[in-house]
């Protein structure tokens, strides 16, 4: 099994799996805020399209959840806005 | 109707609105949809800086006037018009020296320029690569969102009665003692006391129907398109080299990079340009280069994700300058087409110039630079 931090959690997955695969499994539905609303979003294409499924990962922003795939001991969290600073 | 504006790209709302505001009763015709050709395919840039003294540049610095007042009429954020002011980089001693040559013929003819040195260039754009010999600043480049702004003149045009009819494509024009006196369509015929052919990088093909040829060809560019970032590029950035290349013949690629934000947060890319035809494959080393001038610009941007790229089909003429004006050859044809990269900017004046010609006002430029038979 591998093993990442989802927001501080620790969570386990199958090897090979994408982040956004992982993430529903583990229940979660969404993990990005919109830049201007601030709504909620999650996996919507699922094949890269979409750029809806946005997060974090390791300190870089922006990557698509349902085409990275984990890597064990990855740190995800949850993406705000344009997931730059500002 | 009196008019019938055919192409409802961002030249023909241009002509639709001025020529409605005039008074006059319009209609307008589109194959497509509002802004599906050339005027969803570019960035929306509205130019004095990128001009030599010459008529172009007269017209660019007329359309920065009027798009300015459009934006205090209709409400700027309508169409996202922004003030933003355009930045010149040279990146060597040799281009600086022509950019200031430039920057001195420009400012005789009324362009507002001025001469910045690396350390000015740092305060206008912090991210920009340190490795310049000198630039210069447009404060009167602006940006605009083309889609909506097209929209929007058409909009404004419907408010004033006239009527828009998309999904209509001319195939003919009907004719009385070899005069044009409306359109045939796939759905029909339509009268008109006048037809405005703004039908851009097609204009060629509508002005071959109506029996008055104006060689109209393609030149693809390429955009790339960033992920949202928030503000960090202030202004439109480009290097000195744009300048040379849109003014070139050369039918070979040529890239030079365009930067700019957009009100969404993306950064748009530019800008190559090909004469391939309406060749619509994608070319991977055209968007390699892009990438590779834009971080040459901005190094930051190595670190970004491009979210997708598109192209366009940009109308030139082989003179570079567009076609505006009544056809002297068939009475009844006016052509508003062939602005190459630049119609977005130039749409204003067009639809303005022509407003005032069909109304019989005198018109606020001369328009023998841009006469439709001038190729023979």
């Amino acid at each position: 099994m591998t093993t990442f931090s989802f927001a501080g959690k620790e969570i386990t997955a199958a090897p090979g799996q994408s982040i956004g695969a992982a993430l529903i499994a583990a229940g979660y539905r969404s993990w990005r805020t919109t830049r201007h609303a601030g709504a909620p979003r999650g996996v919507f294409c699922g094949i890269g399209i979409c750029f809806d499924c946005l997060v974090v990962v390791n300190g870089r922003p922006n990557q698509r959840a349902c085409l990275t795939e984990l890597r064990d001991g990855d740190e995800v969290e949850p993406q705000e806005g344009t997931g730059h600073v500002r | 109707v009196d008019v019938l504006v055919v192409g409802a790209g961002m030249v023909g709302a241009a002509c639709a609105y001025y020529c409605a505001a005039a008074g006059l009763r319009v209609g307008v015709v589109e194959r497509g949809a509002v802004a599906s050709g050339t005027t969803s395919a570019g960035e929306g840039n509205i130019l004095v800086s990128d001009k030599e003294p010459g008529a172009e540049l007269d017209l660019a610095l007329l359309s920065v006037r009027l798009w300015a007042d459009l934006g205090a009429r209709l409400g700027a954020d309508r169409f996202e018009l922004h003030a933003k002011g355009g930045v010149v980089v040279a990146r060597t001693d040799e281009t600086l020296a022509g950019l200031e040559s430039l920057v001195a013929r420009q400012r005789g003819c009324g362009v507002d320029a001025t001469e910045v040195g690396a350390a000015e260039l740092a305060d206008l754009e912090p991210r920009l690569t340190r490795d310049v010999a000198g630039g210069a600043y447009y404060p009167q480049d602006l940006q605009v969102q083309p889609m909506l702004a097209a929209a929007e003149l058409l909009r404004q045009a419907r408010g004033r009665g006239a009527t828009v009819h998309t999904g209509t494509e001319v195939v003919g024009f009907r004719r009385h003692k070899g005069a044009v006196t409306g359109v045939r369509t796939n759905t029909g015929d339509l009268d008109a006391d006048w037809v405005i052919n703004a039908a851009g990088t097609w204009g060629g093909r509508v002005a071959d129907l109506a029996g008055a040829p104006v060689p109209v060809l393609p030149r693809r560019g390429f955009i790339l398109v960033t992920e949202p970032l928030p503000p960090v590029i202030r202004h439109k950035v480009y290097t000195a080299e744009y300048v040379a290349n849109v003014a070139s013949d050369d039918a070979g690629l040529e890239t030079s990079v365009v930067v700019e934000g957009t009100r969404a947060g993306t950064v748009l890319i530019g800008a190559s340009r090909e004469r391939v035809g309406f060749d619509r494959s994608m070319s991977l080393p055209v968007l390699r280069r892009l990438a590779a001038q834009a971080v040459g610009l901005f190094p930051f941007l190595a670190e970004v994700n491009v979210l997708r790229s598109y192209l366009g089909f940009r109308p030139y003429c082989p003179d570079h300058l567009p076609v505006i004006g009544p056809d002297p050859r068939v009475p009844g044809l006016v052509h508003a087409c062939g602005h190459e990269g630049a119609g977005i900017g130039l749409a204003a004046a067009t639809g303005h110039l022509i407003a005032q010609t069909l109304t019989g006002a005198a018109p606020d430029l001369d328009l023998t630079p841009f006469r439709p038979d001038r190729f023979a």
